[in-house]
């Protein structure tokens, strides 16, 4: 087993916001099984502030634990301040992650990302620094 | 939580303390170098050939010197593919393996392809299991050498070994089987499986690590992987690991004497924990042949759940088993032995392996079949693709 940080243990062991929000205001998938992780953001948006959101994860430990964190750092911020969440900073909060699970589980702030744009796009409107990263990989075994 | 049920005898056993007591004199007491011309050496020397013995028993060999003593089974299988192919090269430069054998014997293969060897890799079919027809179409003039495993390890099927050894004779290649995860556990008798080769690794059956033999007939031609002095007739130089040794042959020999007594303990709670499993996960798989497998050796693939999570929940109750999940793994891949025997990515990814062993009790089986289902349910209650799933009207 990977050596996780205290914060990924206990944020995998206790992970917060999971669910889905059944009339979500945004919805952003990202992932996929061959690589090992896939993850579905869910938000409720209002007044331009993340009133809610919950996520759905397949994936290792990892991959729950920086969902869990992503939510949590996510609620209650500006769609603008969400949008400068990044995979880095999620993983730095979480007090870093094993190298090689950088590039295949640190995939929440992509996830919550796709929500906000699909937000976005739903309302006809743009979120300063707001960045979807394209998924180069989706159809790649080989660059997991 | 501390480790409360062990059931991953297939990554490792613990040495028996009989195995251990052999030992101990071996690294102060007994401390001369086998080689030497003195009474130290003397004493190590003739240990050395009592464990030779031993070993040789264990897998029905009648000629203890046809054993040469290596690290582990990996050196055992990079000495067997190398050294038989380049032993044969003016013959031919043609070898074939199955899709499913340990990366020991995949990545010398595949250095051999490097230098000039032309490799077929035969397949295996959805219980993993290496049919002798496509080894017989895959046999070519130039075949050298052919290496099929005796059981796997990951998925526990048991290959029919003795068909495939008589195409492979027939066709006048060397045949070399990987038995690290069978020998101990299962009889094994390298005249009636018919093989040149055979791998083994102590540690597999409750002897020290770092300690493995490879067997080869006598009069078959096998190039060193390294260069050096006379240990091991010159085919395995370095100075012998005297304690390591003596440990294996103390735990082959014990080995063969409980064989029977284990394999009838191990296959009750192997076929509990199965029962167990299946009858209270739903959407769980049992990967490997249902009959011909390891009486030690129960895997699944669960749906819609990862295996390193798994691992995770299930070793903080305690429980230590293992999964072939791409997650599990350094690399982040799959399992090849999963996918080649044509498992999903997804499906692969939720790969549990429980090997019971000596210690084992019906009550440590009935707390993982416990224990399992919640957190089987609480990662799926997490999943995008059990929620799917469900969606879908539970159908398929």
């Amino acid at each position: 087993m990977p050596v996780y940080s205290d914060k990924v243990m206990e944020h995998f062991m206790k992970p917060r916001n999971v669910g889905e929000i059944p009339d979500a205001d945004g919805i952003g998938e990202v992932g996929n099984p061959v690589c090992g992780d896939m993850m579905t953001f869910y938000i409720k948006v209002k007044d331009g502030k993340l009133e809610d959101v919950k996520f759905k994860t397949f994936g290792c430990g990892a991959a729950i634990a920086v969902s869990s964190m992503v939510s949590e750092m996510a609620i209650g911020k500006t769609l603008e301040e969400a949008a400068r969440i990044t995979n880095q900073s999620v993983a730095q909060e979480l007090g870093g992650l094993p190298k090689n699970k950088m590039h295949c589980s640190n995939l929440g702030a992509s996830a919550l990302h796709k929500a906000i744009k699909d937000y976005a796009d739903k309302n006809g409107i743009k979120i300063e620094g707001l960045k979807v990263e394209e998924e180069e990989h989706e159809d790649d075994e080989k660059t997991c | 939580m501390t480790g409360r049920v062990y059931l991953d005898y297939a990554a490792t056993t613990p040495v028996l303390p009989e195995v251990l007591q052999a030992m101990l004199p071996y690294f102060n007491e007994v401390y001369g170098n086998p080689l030497s011309i003195h009474a130290w050496g003397d004493r190590a020397r003739q240990a050395i050939e009592e464990a030779r013995a031993k070993t040789a028993s264990l897998i029905g060999v009648a000629r203890p010197e046809e054993i040469i003593f290596t690290s582990s089974g990996t050196e055992s299988n990079n000495m067997a593919i190398k050294g038989l192919a380049l032993g044969r090269q003016d013959k031919g430069k043609h070898v074939i393996v199955s899709e499913i054998e340990h990366f020991s014997v995949l990545h010398s293969a595949r250095t051999l392809q490097k230098s000039g060897f032309e490799v077929t890799t035969v397949p295996v079919d959805r219980n993993g299991v290496v049919n002798p027809d496509d080894v017989a179409r895959s046999l070519r003039k130039d075949t050298v050498l052919v290496s099929v495993m005796h059981a796997n390890g990951e998925v526990g099927t048991i290959q029919p070994i003795k068909e495939i050894a008589g195409k492979v004779r027939e066709a006048g290649a060397l045949f070399h089987t990987d038995a690290v995860a069978s020998t101990g556990i299962l009889p094994v008798n390298v005249a009636e499986l018919g093989v040149d080769a055979l791998s083994m690794a102590a540690n597999q059956f409750y002897g020290p690590k770092g300690a493995g033999a490879l067997w080869v007939r006598r009069g078959v031609r096998l190039l060193p992987l390294m260069d050096g002095g006379v240990q091991e007739d010159g085919r395995r130089p370095g100075t012998e690991n005297v304690p390591a040794i003596v440990g294996m042959g103390k735990a082959a020999e014990i080995a063969r004497i409980e064989m029977t007594e284990r394999a009838a303990k191990f296959t009750a709670l192997r076929d509990r924990l199965i029962q167990g499993v299946l009858g209270k996960v739903p959407y769980t798989i049992l990967t490997g042949h249902p009959t011909q497998r390891l009486p030690n050796h129960a895997s699944f693939c669960v749906e819609f759940i990862e295996g390193e999570a798994m691992l995770m929940l299930l070793s903080s109750q305690g429980v230590a088993v293992s999964s072939g999940s791409a997650c599990t793994s350094r690399a982040l891949k799959a399992s090849h032995v999963l996918i080649a025997m044509g498992l999903s990515h997804e499906i692969a990814q939720g790969s549990l392996m429980c090997t019971v062993g000596i210690g084992t009790t019906e009550a440590d089986i009935d707390y993982v079949v416990e224990t399992l289902p919640p957190i089987v349910g609480r990662l799926r209650e997490m999943s995008p693709l059990w929620a799917k799933h469900l969606k879908q009207g539970k159908g398929e």
